[in-house]
């Protein structure tokens, strides 16, 4: 044993970064070393460790599916010391990566079910990656619903994405921004996110949600849910806590006798009405 | 090892020098308690002379052997814009001896280790651990601050020690073979030592009393996590300065920081309130009582159910070095007698 093996990243070639906001962007990820790349796997839902050499490492989910090979993506916001030098590269520029960490999205029980998506802001990267990858395998599932809202209309991810969706027959996709948040050529729904989800009344039988947003958007997404008849163990969500090892060691993730980074992050409804809210 | 015999004999002082000077020859380094001004911690030393068995318990726990204040991971050298990994080299970590831990020090390292290892293996700590061996010296004193008992360990306890030795006076110490390390460690060394006859440590020891029933204490913690105005009264004093985590032999929270082209691990503790502190300003445990309420739960609740092991071993370090005098003990007992 020579290897510092679990804290020691791949090394990733930055191959295309894409500005989906003015503080949010995407970058895609590709293995230097094509032999470790083709050794890589990864299930949706899980996460990662991204890091700047010389500035340290930040945790986002993988917001690409595993359904498209070859590389992966993230999309983060410019918000502190990692996040801010990781808006700084340009495509070219090196990086690394450690993972994949933490369990799935269970998409393989959900098939033949219909699903519905609610994600709030800078949460629908976590989604996107379970989207694609449904929608990849379009013909396992039936009904494919997307409620997606964020302040302002400048705040919305993945434009080009959104408007791919909203093309489709097979996906019924709708945006919302926050009161004041619209532009004059806005068509989508105005209104928070449990608001916009109670007025469109999706059919709960034989469907599964999965809700990712602020904390403040899931508290009350919840309840609309119970009203719609999703019963706690039909609803997923991925949780997001401070880690530094993602591995169950350094010991900061936990909420209760859980580690979101090894139980987690994908929980049920259920599951967190049993757990303490640090989170 | 419960497969050998029971292995117990004795060495004098100076049988002890020259089992030291031995180590040294067989490229070990001997961490021991060492005196420095008015502060005794683990440090190299090379001659018994050097070692300082005085003090009831040191400052810093031996953890640091195992678990370095702050160590490398790699380095990344950046040659002409490019960056390159270099991995740490574990083969060139230097086979250690602590000697003079005591049985409380011994028994933490099996908590550490669960921490490390519990789920998949931390390669520098398991280097670290199987490049170790633990003489411990048994407690022949004991201060109002030591709580082994309560949990299940003991002022001669074995639990850890690859040799446990007892001072049994007159420079004569009985040494208690416990592991095959330690029968390694004493390879070559057999004319150093003299028959036990029949000697026995237990009038030698420490009588710490038991301070509280341990199995109440975590069906208690669990069902006074809600209980908002326990924790608060519990932790008023809590400065949230970390004392107590530093110098625990168990705590094991650690960060990851980037320094100097080499990604650092380094000490934590959950006291601190940047602990858990996001990004975006959201901290799930954003005051002193939580965190407080953390430390209990993880060692007295989550280890032991997640990892078998409680993290906490009674070597009342915590409470010698808290600034505002709380003393775990006091806490543990509050704990198990409360009625939620």
């Amino acid at each position: 044993m020579t290897t510092v093996d679990v804290f020691k990243p791949f090394l990733m070639r930055i191959d295309k970064v894409t500005e989906e906001t003015p503080d949010v962007r995407t970058l895609r990820l590709a293995f230097q070393d094509e032999q470790e790349g083709r050794g890589f796997t990864f299930r949706t839902g899980q996460f990662g460790e991204y890091s700047v050499f010389g500035e340290g490492e930040c945790t986002f989910c993988i917001a690409s599916p595993p359904t498209r090979q070859g590389y992966i993506e993230c999309t983060f916001r410019k918000a502190g010391r990692v996040t801010g030098a990781l808006a700084d590269l340009e495509a070219g520029e090196t990086i690394g990566f450690r993972g994949p960490y933490g369990n799935v999205f269970p998409i393989d029980e959900w098939e033949k079910k219909s699903l519905l998506f609610i994600a709030g802001g800078i949460a629908l990267p976590p989604m996107r990656s379970v989207i694609w990858n449904v929608l990849d395998l379009r013909d396992r599932y039936r009904d494919i619903t997307i409620v997606y809202g964020a302040r302002t209309v400048a705040d919305l991810v993945y434009k080009s994405e959104l408007a791919e969706w909203e093309k489709r027959p097979d996906v019924r996709l709708v945006t919302t921004v926050d009161p004041g948040g619209e532009t004059p050529d806005w068509k989508g729904e105005i209104g928070f996110v449990p608001a916009v989800l109670d007025k469109l009344a999706p059919a709960s039988r034989d469907t599964l949600a999965v809700v990712c947003g602020p904390p403040v958007m899931i508290k009350f997404t919840f309840p609309v849910l119970a009203r719609l008849g999703f019963a706690p163990e039909k609803i997923f969500t991925t949780l997001e806590n401070r880690m530094k090892c993602g591995v169950g060691k350094c010991g900061r993730c936990n909420v209760g006798k859980h580690f979101v980074c090894k139980d987690g992050p994908v929980f049920t409804f259920a599951q967190l009405k049993e757990m303490p809210q640090e989170y | 090892m419960n497969s050998m015999e029971k292995d117990t004999r004795l060495i004098g002082r100076e049988a002890l020098a020259k089992l030291f000077a031995q180590w040294l020859g067989e490229g070990r380094r001997i961490l021991a308690p060492r005196r420095n001004g008015d502060k005794v911690d683990f440090a190299e030393v090379e001659t018994p002379g050097e070692v300082s068995l005085d003090p009831v318990q040191t400052g810093q726990s031996p953890k640091g052997a195992l678990f370095p204040r702050v160590e490398e991971l790699f380095s990344f050298p950046s040659r002409d814009g490019r960056v390159e990994l270099r991995e740490r080299d574990l083969a060139a970590l230097k086979p250690t001896v602590v000697f003079g831990l005591r049985p409380c020090d011994a028994a933490a390292l099996a908590a550490l280790a669960a921490i490390f290892n519990w789920d998949s293996a931390d390669a520098l700590f398991s280097a670290r651990l199987a490049a170790l061996t633990t003489v411990g010296v048994a407690c022949n004193r004991c201060d109002e601050y030591c709580f082994c008992t309560s949990l299940g360990g003991g002022p001669g306890a074995t639990t850890g020690s690859d040799i446990l030795l007892t001072d049994m006076g007159g420079g004569e110490y009985l040494a208690e073979v416990i592991s095959e390390k330690g029968r390694q460690a004493i390879q070559g060394a057999g004319t150093l030592f003299q028959p036990a006859l029949g000697k026995d440590k237990e009038s030698r020891l420490a009588r710490v009393e038991k301070a509280f029933d341990l199995d109440k204490v975590k069906p208690a913690l669990e069902a006074l996590f809600d209980d908002e105005a326990f924790w608060v009264e519990q932790s008023l004093r809590c400065l949230g300065c970390g004392a107590c985590a530093y110098v625990c032999p168990t705590c094991a929270c650690f960060d990851i920081q980037d320094e100097n082209g080499r990604r650092l691990r380094c000490w934590d503790s959950c006291g601190f309130g940047l602990f858990t502190l996001h990004t975006s300003g959201h901290n799930p445990r954003p005051l002193q009582s939580q965190r407080w309420r953390q430390r209990l739960m993880h060692k007295f609740a989550y280890m032991p159910e997640r990892q078998s092991v409680l993290g906490c071993v009674g070597c009342g370090r915590c409470s010698r070095a808290c600034p505002v005098d709380m003393n775990i003990l006091e806490h543990l007992r509050a704990v198990a007698e409360a009625k939620p």
